[in-house]
């Protein structure tokens, strides 16, 4: 069992981050380039300096490319107009048109996506140039600081920087819901828990030591999987760790008194298990790892804020990623340990030493 | 009063409609052997539940060592020991883990656990096998070490629900050279059985039929009011009367 604890969040973390990933890998396309101007060019070279994406050829000639793109040559065309520069800088419509090989849908979806970001980027470099040479200082002002967010985090939107921290808190998660939620029904099952009901041990006793050693387990899994973020995943680590270790400690608490309740709401630890799970499902989805919480509906965000794996989950990514600092963060910490005490004083009480 | 180890007036258990343990009153003197007989499903564990203060009675009253059972359980359970029918130490512990887990759960320093420990092991011969898992052990010597553990922390009262249950004939004999050893400390023994040549060792019994205490007395007074030679005998005639059970 002890082995299982701490090589399964390990490789989880490798298999969820590498196999589950959305992101693209090396994009080849083909660019019409009809145009041949200064900014048709900065287009093309846009996209390949992103490292997404790979020039494969060069050519005047639709059909040819049509031709490429049926044997598989390339996955995406790229076609500039002509007098695409000129529209561009006279503030007209400039199209750029991109034919893409949607064989695998959710590839093609993604080239769309990183394409319309990047097309993006240099829509707002060209405006931007437009406004300086106008010279409102006002309008160069709110458009220098409108780019920022652009930059924040993650700019490449590189998949695995911002995954990584968030798998890392469900794991965790996973592991102190479930060790805590299967415990004292196990005792109850197996029947080790009439001795010690029979003993003078103090109930907050008994439930405290329940928590300390699944807490080791996993504040240990943590600091494993927080390693392999930084030296394996090379995470950027912008904040500080002792700031993650510290939010980490407290939401332990949370997650585990939240499955020692379950453990003595249950009888069976069937229904232990099937409980966390639902619990773990909703968590996860409501959690903000793989659709942001901003664009759900309202209902749901209101869910999240009840849900500590969301917290965690932006923590990390903020500090990890952001370099927040305390201030950012406190009410939500502050939240977690509300929630903790809550949790662990319900499941002190609910546990009882005689049955009724 | 303060003589009496245990006492119990109409102590009732009732599991919804159907009851356990109807109406039950005795007392038990402290140093005394006292013996719970009936057959499987008469009501004996149950009743011992409620008096261990691991199940609330329904109605009626009891104290143990004078600590009432409703409102005194947690004060009940620092002068018990409880040795469980059903083995409830930790299988995946060894025996001598399990010992230091409820020696520091009963407050036993360390400095008198370790020594404590090697006693406790010699005492049921099982110095050997200290350091296996319990769960490799046979019946007979798991027995031993959750009796040994019962009585760890020097009880008043020790409760010992079929000790000797599923376990071979000369076991059962070293089983109860240990509770008179016990016994003669002072501690007060309650014990459970359905083995009728085991009441002969009990200063008293009770016989326990669908719930209720329909026989009490030395083994000698049990023998004489029904008029027969053995209390197997006395058992037999009581339990036609049973309506519950396959014992
Ligand atoms: N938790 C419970 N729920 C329902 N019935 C129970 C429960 N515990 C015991 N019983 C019933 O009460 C009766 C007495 O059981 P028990 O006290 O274990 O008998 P004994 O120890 O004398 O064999 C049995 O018929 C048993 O099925
Ligand atoms: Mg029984």
């Amino acid at each position: 069992m002890l082995p299982i604890l701490f090589v399964m969040p390990v490789i989880q973390l490798l298999v969820l981050s590498f196999a589950a990933t959305y992101e693209l890998k090396e994009v080849d396309f083909a660019l019409l380039d009809m145009d041949q101007s200064r900014v048709s060019r900065e287009l093309a070279a846009k996209f390949q300096s992103t490292g997404y994406f790979n020039l494969q050829a060069e050519t005047f000639d639709r059909n040819k490319a049509m031709e490429w793109l049926d044997a598989g040559r390339v996955s995406l065309i790229i076609i500039v107009p002509p007098d695409f520069e000129e529209d561009l800088t006279n503030g007209r419509e400039a199209p750029v048109q991109l034919i893409i090989d949607a064989v695998d849908g959710s590839t093609a979806g993604l080239i769309q996506s990183y394409s319309a970001s990047i097309l993006n980027d240099l829509n707002a470099e060209k405006q931007l140039e437009l406004k300086i040479k106008s010279a409102d200082p006002a309008v160069v002002q709110a458009k220098t600081i409108n780019l920022i967010p652009q930059n924040w985090y993650n700019p490449d939107l590189d998949y695995i920087t911002f995954m990584v921290p968030g798998i890392l808190v469900v794991l965790v998660s996973m592991i102190g819901l479930f060790l805590s939620g299967m415990n004292i029904v196990r005792e109850q099952e197996i029947g080790t828990i009439e001795q010690l009901n029979v003993t003078p041990i103090r109930k907050y006793q008994f439930m405290v030591g329940k928590l300390l050693p699944f807490w080791i387990i996993g504040m240990f899994d943590l600091l494993v999987g927080l390693a392999l973020a930084r030296y394996g995943f090379h995470i950027p680590f912008l904040g500080n760790l002792a700031t993650i270790l510290v939010v980490a400690g407290i939401f332990l608490v949370v997650i585990q008194s939240l499955g020692l309740l379950i453990s003595t709401m249950t009888n069976t630890q069937q229904q232990a298990m099937f409980i966390a799970w639902f619990i773990m499902v909703v968590f996860i989805l409501l959690g903000g790892l793989f659709t942001p919480i901003e664009s759900m509906p309202g209902w749901a965000q209101n869910i999240t804020l009840a849900n500590p794996v969301a917290y965690f989950i932006k923590i990390m990514r903020m500090v990890l990623l952001k370099g927040a600092g305390w201030q950012e963060i406190q009410v939500m910490v502050y939240t977690l340990i509300g929630m903790g005490s809550v949790l662990l004083m319900v499941s002190i009480n609910r546990y009882k030493k005689t049955t009724g | 009063m303060s003589e009496l180890a245990i006492q119990t007036e109409n102590l009732t258990r009732k599991f919804g409609e159907f009851t356990a343990v109807d109406n039950i009153s005795f007392d038990v003197k402290q140093g005394e052997i006292f013996g719970f007989l009936g057959a499987n499903g008469a009501g004996k564990t149950t009743a011992m539940k409620m008096l261990t203060g691991l199940l609330n009675p329904t109605s009626g009253s009891a104290t143990v060592s004078g600590s009432d059972v409703y409102t005194q359980a947690e004060t009940i359970k620092k002068n018990i020991g409880y040795m469980s029918q059903k083995f409830s130490l930790y299988d995946d512990l060894t025996a001598e883990e399990n010992i230091q887990f409820y020696g520091g759960i009963y407050g036993i320093s360390d400095q008198d656990l370790s020594p404590k420990i090697d006693e406790v092991l010699e005492s049921v011969s099982l110095g050997s096998v200290r350091k296996q898992l319990v769960r490799s052990l046979p019946l007979g010597w798991k027995q031993k070490l959750a009796f040994s553990i019962a009585i760890l922390h020097q009880p008043k009262i020790v409760f010992l629900d079929e000790p000797t249950g599923g376990v071979d004939p000369v076991t059962r004999r070293q089983f109860w050279e240990k509770i008179y050893q016990v016994s003669d400390r002072g501690i007060t023994v309650f014990v459970t059985t359905h083995y009728m040549d085991e009441a002969e060792y009990c200063d008293r019994i009770s016989i326990m039929v669908d719930g209720r205490i329909d026989a009490l007395g030395t083994p000698d007074e049990l023998k004489e009011s029904f008029s027969s030679d053995s209390i197997e005998n006395v058992f037999i005639k009581l339990a036609r009367s049973a309506t519950r059970g396959d014992g």
